[in-house]
């Protein structure tokens, strides 16, 4: 196990390398001028080079990327070019909103997902079963832009239910957290029906039913949490898919998280915060998918180290 | 045929199978059937202060915000949608399944780094990816199907790879092996037929992924460019006036959940009635 880990560890750090070193190479061959934008339209050819010597820009290649990264391996992040503040900082400062968007779809997205899953699975092939089924093929064929401009529309502008943007209170997190959700939600009713079914078919649900339980007890006590054990371990992949799905969710709500962070900085081509962000959000998955490995080692220990 | 017969069977994907048709014939024969010129700005399309029509009897859908008929944009809209929905897809299920087949099948040093690549990718966040590159090119229609490929095709590569590792340690492939036959022989005569139905269901799942990957980057404003019609760039342009007017959001949101819908529920029935195993428990 120990050794598993460490392995497991280290090819996480050589891959979390290789995306810095592929995303600085693709932001290297970004046509718009980063020092044009910090120096701003008037500025003169002078200030201009001598801000590029300053921050290194005139090095070839190789040479910049060297510097970032010895300096990442010393925990430096460099400096926003535009914000003029650490990286660091800002990442810090807007990551909290961001974890707490992401922990309240993992919660709003298991709760309509597996109830889903689960009504699906005990009525199969029922009229029950084939409507939720239909909701959940919508869920998963909806981009979260659509969702969430059309929840605004319904829950704030007409209902008036819900705050129209913004970050603070419990009532504003409602609205992007089931945005961003609701994809999630129609792959765990899809995942958790036939978790369900699978569970439902074995003997040990057969015995319980033959000691006479009724069908609540039999459904909820013995097969739920037998079917929830394939399925704990796709959090792990959730928050990956989640990385990408603030950039939209943010950007829609103006929820103050590192994807609105990351959206504002690719447009002003802020290349320390791109890179800074994207590595945040790659650690996430690689984390989320080592995770993943272990919970479902731990569930079934048939699986086998390799 | 007899698959087609069985797929058209399902009502679900005898609905995808309708709205997949409607929205290909819209596309094909746009400029006979729209209404009116995408582009055309109508001096009756707007109210005397300037705001976008509501759906009425001159323009069934309703106008923009620059009094542009939203009926013949959502019609152009279907080009872009299933241009980029089947190239892109094209591309990237086509590297894919030559990086997941070539790295399955020789294993080695060369499968070895065409898998580490691989895990590199499904490292990156793919959304925040696809707008780094969509800002690094200057977006056009090809440039947005193409980064949307780059993006795509980890997860087929994947699922090749695992499949056809397994299928290569299968007995009837050893029994080849043994009689001597070729590698190229075993690859394309004895594996390729069986990774072909994974393709051509992850050719039509995938349709959908990168239908609502265009969107959103259009919506994002660095997908397809206006005037060009996207559903997701009619979005983006009208979004300020969502409150006022939410046709413009909904028609182009309701064109885009129902051709990701199709392609997924076309997809998820030829799963089944493609895999052998499933046969006769619908």
């Amino acid at each position: 196990m120990a050794a598993y880990l460490a392995r497991r560890l280290t090819e996480s750090m050589l891959i979390l390398i290789g995306i810095t070193f592929v995303t600085y190479a693709l932001l290297y061959l970004v046509p718009a001028d980063p020092v044009r934008q910090i120096a701003g339209r008037s500025a003169t050819a002078e200030t201009v080079e001598s801000i590029r010597r300053q921050l290194g820009l005139d090095l070839p290649f190789y040479q910049q990327y060297w510097r970032y990264l010895t300096s990442l391996l010393q925990g430096d992040l460099g400096r926003s070019y535009i914000q003029r503040s650490e990286v660091s900082e800002l990442i810090l400062a807007r990551l909290p909103a961001s974890l707490l968007l992401m922990a309240a779809a993992i919660f709003a997205e298991l709760v309509m997902g597996l109830t889903m899953g689960i009504i699906s699975a005990v009525r199969r092939n029922s009229a029950t079963d084939q409507t939720l089924m239909v909701i959940s093929f919508i869920g998963v064929s909806a981009p979260q832009f659509v969702v969430g401009i059309l929840l605004l529309y319904v829950f704030s502008v007409q209902l008036g239910w819900f705050p129209i943007g913004g970050y603070g209170t419990p009532s504003h997190l409602v609205l992007p957290a089931l945005t961003l959700g609701i994809m999630g939600a129609g792959w765990y009713s899809r995942m958790m029906r036939s978790s369900m079914l699978n569970v439902l078919g074995q003997d040990f649900v057969r015995t319980a039913r033959a000691k006479g339980l009724s069908k609540v007890r039999v459904v909820l006590r013995h097969a739920v949490p037998n079917a929830l054990l394939p399925i704990i371990a796709m959090i792990g992949i959730d928050i990956g898919i989640f990385m990408s799905g603030i950039v939209v969710v943010e950007s829609v709500f103006g929820w103050p998280g590192i994807g609105q962070l990351a959206w504002q900085a690719i447009q002003r081509v802020d290349i320390p915060i791109i890179m800074a962000v994207t590595l945040v959000a790659a650690f996430f998955i690689v984390m989320g998918n080592l995770l993943a490995d272990i919970i479902a080692l731990f569930i079934d220990p048939r699986i086998k180290l390799k | 045929m007899d698959i087609l017969r069985r797929l058209l069977q399902r009502r679900l994907a005898l609905f995808g199978v309708i709205v997949i048709t409607i929205a290909v014939v819209a596309a094909a024969l746009a400029n006979w059937i729209a209404p009116f010129d995408p582009d055309e700005q109508f001096f009756d399309g707007l109210t005397l202060e300037g705001a976008p029509l509501p759906p009425g009897e001159r323009f069934l859908l309703g106008t923009d915000l620059l009094g542009r008929d939203l009926l013949s944009r959502l019609i152009y809209g279907a080009q872009t949608s299933l241009i980029i929905g089947i190239v892109a897809n094209g591309v990237s299920v086509l590297i894919g399944s030559v990086v997941g087949i070539v790295a399955g099948f020789t294993r080695g040093f060369i499968g070895a780094a065409l898998m580490r690549l691989t895990d590199l990718m499904m490292a990156f966040p793919a959304l925040l990816l696809a707008i780094v590159l969509a800002a690094i090119f200057k977006p056009s229609l090809w440039i947005v199907a193409l980064v949307i490929a780059m993006v795509n095709w980890v997860q087929v590569a994947r699922i090749m790879y695992s499949e056809t590792v397994s299928l290569s340690e299968r007995d009837f492939v050893e029994a080849e092996r043994s009689l001597g036959a070729s590698r190229g022989r075993i690859l394309i005569r004895h594996i390729a037929p069986h990774l072909l139905s994974s393709i051509i269901v992850f050719g039509t799942l995938g349709i959908s992924t990168t239908v609502l990957l265009e969107a959103t980057l259009s919506y994002l404003g660095i997908g397809v460019q206006p005037p060009t019609p996207s559903w997701g760039n009619i979005i983006f342009e009208n979004q300020t006036y969502f409150a006022t007017a939410p046709w413009l959001v909904f028609f182009p949101g309701l064109a885009i959940v129902t051709l990701a819908l199709a392609f997924n529920l076309v997809g998820d029935s030829l799963r089944e009635v493609l895999d052998p195993t499933m046969k006769g428990r619908h």
